[in-house]
């Protein structure tokens, strides 16, 4: 497996070798899918949106549409304008959305389609029904990553559809309204910061929502929009909310960067809530906000966490882990491992951006002193670095599975996309709860491979 | 009619193998099962199968299947389905899309308007140019250094996501785990790309030392102007090895299509026919490529098993479980045989042409299909022994697959199957259908040509739009050095009176029940309305459709992928599918769709004295 990475790390200057990213198309698609009664649009080829589809689909294991220009050489050459007008009506036509929003991909951005007057221009030309919308994201494949391109899409709706705060902040039943920007999260995940905030007495926002969208039930009716995903009128009342919390700043910030400028609304962004510490700095600001004491199931639930990790501890303690995979997911899971007494060595994202690099060193505070930390990194990389320095874990998406099976190291799936296992839709990695869980993962990862290599005599029941 | 092992046949062999196996393929790196003499059934009457054989028309369409009756629509019912499924479009849409749903009839099949471009904003299962040329025809090839020069999105999607199994054999690299990319950036967008890509090409050479390096353009590529070609011309000079390029940015053409095409081409220019076999381990004449067959969930596995053991020797398949030396001698078959007609007829042409390599259309999905397969190859080489070692493999092969296949048949003959994918395999896993007595009710390919339905004798009507104008035809004369005529015109005139044609496909139609509904290039809308009208059995489609068909409590059968499971071709890849479809149509999970309690009024439920 993998049998041709040499252990030598050769500096490359032009080709990417399996990398740890992949375009801003495919996050700015699945954003949209977190707006109730929207189908996304690609402004490209067709190839962009098939791509796209059939890997969100990979992933949820759900339907997942989306509408293309479908460029051809014509329009290349012309411009992709025609394309979009008429793809506007047949799609309202055809698909009756309430929103459509439009993304564009290397082909529209190196031609240089204007996408809001081509909109205006379709609006003008009787192709968009009264009552609907059309938003639209700048997402150039050639910039940023997937993570940048989800940034893009839920500051567009912000952009699209927040007013200006015209009633109180307060609603009538007392509770607090905040916004949350939960991240290039799962719907579960999204779930859970909704239940998270909701137990701090407060109602929340939270944009984009794929929760009821990408885990959708099975009836035996297929709901081409299911009842999940943000309103339009949710977006528009952005502004009556105390804050906007930005969970990740590569996923998140845009968005609540937009919602402050245009509302006036305080942001915080934080780490994704992923492990103990994190978690806690999430709660810390809703407690705040909320002006609301942390209620006793959610103590609760922190406080079981508290006790697997003391109870865990010698299971774990100095293990070596290398985490691979986008630069929020990466950064909070560092600190996480960190805090449950491993090492992380090997710390990379595909995702360009030096932020990353810096929040790692903050968050690890010289508890890793010798780990390598790279952004805009790849996983032929991250395996050299493996082979120089072996690792006892390896946490990060299913592109890891051959890193893993190559070096002969545990591993466990965490992350966007999961092709190869089920559940993650399901079940938070984020929250105390997620904590529960990851350390569950990581937990059956070690004793496994600790039952596999033990001699008969060390082979013990309890552990 | 004999034919030479190519180029002469060594002193030592003077025919078939009677005895021994085929000799270890061309390429050291082939990876074949040794296999043990095979040894018909009991009760096999050699006589008489050999009998059959030769009085069959091997080029007949298959008889399709009567729609039962819960299935069979008269003509106005058809007509008004038809309308259901356009009548939320547009009207010019509707009519566009009007002229790719037909209503079959297998006599005389009706002209359907295929490879045409979808419309913008309709939800389609189609993909891009360079899908069709990197991720399908040229991607499985595991000792190339597939370089995409674009953003990093295109390459990404590609990387190990089409199934293509290989087993490279001591030698042969396999970078298939592998992505390469020139990750372009806005620099590149501005200043243009082709420094990065002879640096990128330079790097993989350096860490690699890879056979050859091939290249492939997106979308963005084509736009800026990067000239892929000249420098693959370049770094080949300068490194010594083969490099060549592909101009497949997505935009062009209408589908997967025009990529296939491209690669074809580039194929043809760029290795076949570069490299001469190793001679002395050339010693039978039943030398034949397979093409089109990518080795999807380890199909070109099976089918070479079955092969070696009729003494067939595979010199290449293109290009599931191939290398790169296998495709640069496999000018020297004597025979090509055409699994997927639309990906890569053009090379069959091309290599007739050039090399005098006649070939002929083969289906290794399904049993029978399989079983006709082998009795076209054998008789195209007419040779007594072949002949014969071809039905005891036949019988012996049904033989232990056939009591399991008709306790499933008991199962599931009768119920319906739809097929809508790609641009073979909508037709080819009918035939799989067939074997179960499960009539295919309508289907539909993705991204194929009017002859891929209506066969090729409408090749000469079909009009060349500007779409596939921009696809290069390349000009291809005999090669001075390697033609050799295999087949004299008489001879294959002989064989297509005898019931083999070759260089013909007589496509879907013909093979379709009556009344069945023809899809080209079928819409999430038009799925959905074809699902909820006709209820089949099991419904045939890609990983898009794959969670709106269950939604609907019907269940999906994944036909690019096989939901990871597999191998579907020849014999045993044939018993395999039976019971995967087995599984599907009788599973148990439906049942739970809805809760016991639907329907029932809650008081009832209260009610204990009952």
């Amino acid at each position: 497996m993998l049998d041709h990475t040499p252990v030598a790390v050769m500096e490359r200057h032009a080709l990417r070798i399996n990398p740890a990213k992949t375009c801003q198309p495919i996050g700015a698609l699945y954003a949209a899918s977190g707006l109730h009664r929207c189908l996304p649009h690609s402004h490209g080829s067709q190839g962009c949106c098939s791509y796209h589809r059939s890997h969100l689909t990979r992933h949820f294991r759900e339907p997942v549409m989306a509408s293309s220009s479908s460029f051809t050489e014509g329009a290349s050459v012309f411009g992709g304008a025609s394309n979009l007008v008429q793809a506007l009506g047949t799609i309202f036509s055809t698909y009756g959305p309430d929103v459509v929003a439009v993304h564009t991909t290397c082909l529209s951005e190196t031609i240089g389609d204007d996408i809001p007057s081509i909109i205006a221009r379709a609006r003008e030309e009787g192709a968009i029904p009264d009552g609907k919308h059309v938003i639209h994201a700048s997402t150039p494949s050639y910039s940023g990553s997937h993570v940048t391109g989800f940034a893009a899409m839920a500051a567009g709706m912000v952009n699209y559809f927040a007013e200006e705060p015209t009633s109180s902040r307060r609603r009538k039943d007392g509770r607090t309204r905040v916004n949350i920007v939960p991240g290039f999260v799962e719907p579960s995940d999204m779930r859970e910061v909704r239940r998270i905030a909701e137990l701090m007495n407060l109602t929340p926002t939270v944009l984009p929502d794929t929760s009821g969208v990408l885990d959708a039930p099975a009836t035996g009716t297929y709901e081409f929009y299911p009842k999940g995903g943000v309103t339009v009128d949710e977006l528009r009342g952005l502004g009556r909310a105390v804050a906007t919390v930005a969970l990740g700043p590569q996923a998140s910030r845009a968005a609540a960067v937009a919602v402050e400028n245009r509302c006036y609304v305080p942001r915080e962004i934080l780490d994704l809530p992923i492990g103990i510490a994190a978690t806690d700095r999430f709660v810390g600001v809703l407690r705040r906000r909320a002006a609301y004491e942390v209620p006793g199931e959610l103590l609760d639930e922190r406080g079981q966490l508290v006790d697997l990790m003391a109870d865990a501890r010698q299971h774990l303690h100095g293990k070596k882990v290398a985490i691979f995979g986008d630069p929020d997911h990466v950064v909070a899971m560092a600190e996480f491992v960190a805090d449950l007494g491993m090492r992380p060595v090997h710390i990379l994202t595909g995702t360009p951006g030096k932020s990353f690099e810096k929040r790692v060193g903050t968050l690890l505070a010289g508890r890793s002193p010798d780990a390598n930390v790279r952004s805009r990194g790849d996983l032929f990389l991250l395996h050299q670095w493996m082979k120089n320095d072996p690792v006892d874990l390896l946490i990060g998406t299913s592109y890891g599975k051959h890193l893993a099976r190559a070096e002969d190291v545990p591993f466990v799936r965490y992350g966007w996309p999961i092709l190869d296992r089920f559940g993650h839709s399901y079940f938070p990695s984020v929250g105390y709860r997620g904590g529960l869980r990851l350390m569950e993962k990581i937990l059956d990862a070690l004793l496994d491979r600790r039952d596999r290599d033990a001699p008969d005599e060390e082979f013990e029941l309890i552990l | 009619m004999t034919l030479e092992p190519v180029p002469a046949p060594p002193p030592d062999v003077d025919g078939p193998p009677g005895g021994s196996t085929a000799a270890g393929s061309v390429a050291a790196g082939l990876a074949v099962e040794r296999v043990a003499e095979p040894a018909a059934p009991e009760g096999f009457d050699l006589e008489a199968a050999l009998a059959a054989a030769a009085a069959s028309d091997l080029s007949a369409p298959a008889e399709p299947l009567p729609l039962p009756a819960s299935a069979r629509r008269d003509g106005p019912a058809l007509n008004g389905l038809i309308d259901r499924m356009v009548e939320v479009y547009p009207p010019k849409v509707a009519r566009k899309r009007r002229r790719q749903l037909r209503v079959n009839d297998p006599e005389s099949p009706p002209e359907i308007a295929a490879n045409t471009r979808t419309v913008p904003g309709i939800i389609t299962q189609r993909g891009c140019c360079y899908a069709g040329c990197k991720g399908v025809v040229l991607g499985p090839i595991p000792d190339i250094v597939h370089i995409v020069h674009g953003p990093i999105g295109c390459s990404y999607y590609s990387w190990m996501t089409r199934r293509n199994q290989v087993r490279p054999g001591p030698g042969v690299a396999n970078y298939l785990p592998y992505c390469f990319s020139t990750d372009m950036t806005e620099d590149e967008i501005i200043f243009g790309g082709e420094k990065k890509l002879a640096e990128a090409i330079r790097e993989a050479h350096e860490l690699l030392h890879p056979r050859a390096i091939a290249v492939f353009s997106t979308c963005p590529v084509g736009l800026i102007g990067d000239d892929v070609h000249a420098v693959a011309r370049k770094m080949r000079k300068e490194l010594g090895i083969n490099v060549f390029g592909f101009s497949c940015e997505g935009y062009k053409g209408v589908s997967q299509s025009a990529g296939h095409h491209i690669a074809n081409n580039g194929l043809f220019q760029h290795v076949v026919g570069t490299e001469e076999p190793d001679l002395p381990a050339v010693t039978t004449p039943f030398r034949i490529n397979v093409l089109g067959e990518y080795n999807i969930g380890g199909d070109a596995f099976e089918i070479e098993r079955v092969l070696t053991r009729c003494g067939i020797e595979v010199v290449a398949t293109f290009s599931g479980n191939t290398n790169y030396t296998e495709i640069a001698t496999s000018h020297t078959a004597n025979l090509n045989v055409v699994m997927c007609h639309r990906s890569i007829n053009y090379l069959a042409e091309m290599m007739e042409t050039s090399y005098g390599i006649p070939w002929i259309k083969v289906n290794f999905l399904g049993a029978g299909s399989m079983a006709k397969s082998l009795r076209k190859i054998a008789r195209y080489f007419g040779d007594a022994d072949l002949t014969a070692r071809v039905e005891v493999v036949i019988a012996d092969e049904l033989s232990q697959i056939s009591a399991e296949k008709d306790e499933i048949r008991a199962r599931c003959e009768g119920k319906t199957a739809m097929l809508y994918v790609g641009g073979s395999r909508a037709h080819h896993y009918q035939e799989l259908f067939r074997d179960l007595g499960m009539p295919t009710i309508s289907a539909g390919y993705e991204f194929a040509h009017r002859d891929d339905y209506e066969g090729r004798e409408v090749l000469g009507d079909i009009r060349i739009d500007a779409d596939s104008r921009n696809i290069e035809e390349i000009e291809v004369h005999p090669d001075p050095l390697n033609y050799r005529r295999r087949r004299s015109g008489a001879e294959l005139a002989e064989l297509a009176e005898g019931g083999l044609r070759t260089k013909d496909y007589d496509g879907m139609m013909r093979e379709m029940p009556a009344e069945s509904l023809i899809v080209d290039d079928i819409s999430h809308r038009e799925l959905e309305v074809l699902i909820e009208e006709l209820r089949p059995d099991v419904v045939c489609s890609g990983i898009k459709d794959r969670y709106v068909i269950e939604k609907m409590g019907v269940p999906s059968k994944q036909l690019h992928n096989y939901d990871y499971g597999g191998p579907y071709a020849g014999f045993r890849g044939a018993i395999t599918f039976y019971r995967e479809i087995d599984r599907l149509v009788n599973a148990e999970v439906w049942r739970f769709v809805k809760p016991p309690w639907d329907g029932e009024p809650l008081a009832s439920a209260l009610d204990t004295t009952a």
